[in-house]
């Protein structure tokens, strides 16, 4: 079941923040999205998950409207990681996995919330408290919670934000595990390099519009990395086909 | 956690058995088969203020539960909302303009309750943050304040004033039956809602965005804890007068105890609370003398070492 924007027009305050986006994520592959700071893509994974309303046009998840889903029906589809790893109270790590259940109605003794804390290697310290955590571990805890609720679709803004190298690379091992799962991912990420070693495909945004978007080796060229964040940049392919992606210097120093 | 749920059942229990006998007049547990007329004093009088005493500990540290929870802040209480200070404002306007009588104060607190919560629903309903919710609430509530003020000072006569100033103080001395008849179907109703918040408030841990995300109405919750708690504490606060802390207090003392998990701390609040009120009603019975320490009071040189106490320990963990 296809996830897919279409003509999608999002407004926050007086601010058009995407402007008629239309794209098509499948299940089963991981979508990246890239752009520069304010291109709008957090806004459009949290216009994936319902949380902002569309000004026009809309994003439709097998047919049907996620906007006008009923909710309990699009929680269970989707499942959402937000850029905020706040955790309000200091609550027990797998009580904090366990919300992930909700939309499934059900808790802490949920097969699902062991496979998460597996999934994650979060459950060594599944007893503690999450503000003992390091802010690396707490990152890997709020993914399992999304893990959890084992959505069709997951929307992670920024899962890597707080890792470590290790870490990084474990959780893009996580999100290319869950999509040969046959979940879809769509992902918001900065480091390019990681970007291009994890996704089938890209989604580029600038200033709310859709740059490029296809299959990873198409959208990550120079020209339109250079055009999408102000930059020129180094695409270096290595012997076992890997890309290695660097910004070198700031495109309006070129010119 | 069932453990603990037992351990405060079983408090209160034993408090509300205490309620009963302690007093100027012990009467000890066997006055209820011997014949003893001194029996007459805890069915008549005792009896329902204990229930009061009960419902209402058991509402104040519900509703300082949730919206703890709710606005994510441990130092939130019934009073961010300005449910009390209407509440007081309906009973004294309800004594100075001369519709004192018993039900008549009940009702204009009631009112004023009500009406206050509705306003804050009304003033807050596109808000998204709970930011908006305290800052309207501490509007209301200094508000409140001064009209009740303004109506204390053209109060008719010194009587009244005094009459006044004795219902603020809070207490529940000489609350009867029909207080209780008054006030309890409204704190059950509000208390029934605020009990259906607790897996809300779990998700809410996360953020407003991953608790929609997961399927939370947060209108419908703002919805749930304004009227559970403009029912609840509105109706306590309309024949006891206002008592504090409470609701600050029990929730943040239970919190270490269940994990931190808004939802668990839901009951042993309500438990906790009405323990705390059960033994401090009982203990402002016991002080010698010929009156008796008002219950408001009580909880007030209770409550506030331990708020200041909380400050502390508060700008200790985050502001160093």
């Amino acid at each position: 079941m296809e996830l897919i924007a279409e003509g999608l027009t999002v407004a926050l305050g007086r601010r058009t923040v995407l402007r008629d986006v239309s794209a098509a994520f499948a299940p089963g592959r991981v979508t990246v999205v890239l752009g520069a700071n304010g291109a709008g893509k957090s806004t459009l994974l949290r216009a994936g998950a319902a949380l902002v309303p569309a000004a026009a046009g809309r994003v439709a998840l097998g047919g049907a409207d996620v906007a006008a889903m009923p909710v309990r029906e699009r929680a269970q589809a989707i499942g959402y990681l937000p850029q905020d790893a706040a955790v309000h109270w200091n609550m027990r790590v797998r009580d904090v996995v366990a919300l992930g259940r909700l939309p499934h109605g059900g808790g802490v003794a949920d097969a699902a919330v062991d496979r998460a804390l597996a999934a994650t290697r979060t459950a060594d310290f599944a007893e503690r408290s999450v503000r003992d955590l390091s802010g690396g571990e707490r990152a890997r805890v709020l993914l399992a919670r999304v893990l959890a609720g084992e959505p069709r679709w997951l929307l992670a803004d920024e899962p890597l934000a707080s890792l470590d190298p290790l870490h990084q690379l474990e959780a893009l091992a996580l999100l290319r595990d869950a999509a040969a799962a046959g979940m879809g991912v769509v992902v918001v990420l900065h480091d390019l390099t990681q970007a291009a070693a994890v996704s089938d495909e890209v989604l580029l945004l600038k200033d709310g519009q859709v740059l490029a978007h296809g299959p990873t080796e198409t959208v990550m060229t120079p020209d339109n990395l250079a055009a999408a964040y102000g930059v020129a940049v180094e695409v270096l392919v290595r012997a076992d086909g890997r890309r290695v992606i660097v910004a070198t210097e700031a495109a309006r120093q070129l010119s | 956690m069932m453990r603990l749920n037992a351990k405060l059942g079983l408090l209160v229990a034993l408090l509300f058995a205490a309620s009963l006998m302690a007093g100027k007049a012990w009467v000890p547990p066997e006055a209820a088969w011997s014949g003893d007329p001194r029996w007459t004093i805890v069915t008549q009088l005792r009896l329902p203020r204990a229930v009061l005493a009960l419902l209402l500990g058991g509402v104040l540290g519900l509703s300082g539960a949730v919206l703890q929870g709710w606005l994510r802040n441990p130092l939130a209480d019934p009073g961010v909302l300005g449910v009390s200070s209407a509440a007081a404002l309906g009973a004294v306007a309800a004594l100075v303009l001369g519709a004192g009588s018993q039900w008549g104060v009940f009702a204009a607190a009631m009112a004023a309750a009500v009406g206050a919560m509705a306003l804050l629903a009304a003033l807050t309903w596109r808000a998204e943050s709970p930011a908006a919710f305290v800052l309207a609430g501490t509007v209301l509530a200094s508000l409140a304040a001064a009209l009740t003020a303004f109506l204390i000072s053209i109060a008719p006569n010194p009587y009244v004033v005094a009459e006044v100033i004795e219902w603020l103080m809070g207490a529940l001395t000489d609350r009867g039956p029909d207080d209780l008849a008054h006030a309890a179907p409204f704190m059950l109703a509000g208390a029934a809602l605020l009990l259906g918040t607790g897996r809300s408030l779990d998700a809410l841990t996360l953020g407003q965005d991953a608790a929609r995300s997961l399927g939370v109405d947060l209108r419908r919750l703002q919805a749930l804890v304004i009227l559970g708690t403009g029912l609840s504490v509105g109706a306590g606060v309309a024949v006891t007068g206002v008592v504090g802390f409470v609701g600050l207090v029990v929730p943040h003392l239970l919190r270490p105890l269940v994990g931190a998990r808004p939802s668990a701390l839901l009951v042993p609040s309500a438990l906790g609370g009405a323990a705390l009120v059960l033994g401090a009603d009982s203990l402002c019975r016991l002080v010698p003398g010929p009156g008796e320490v008002r219950l408001g009071v009580a909880m007030a040189l209770i409550g506030a070492p331990f708020f200041l106490a909380l400050l502390l320990g508060e700008r200790g963990r985050s502001w160093s």
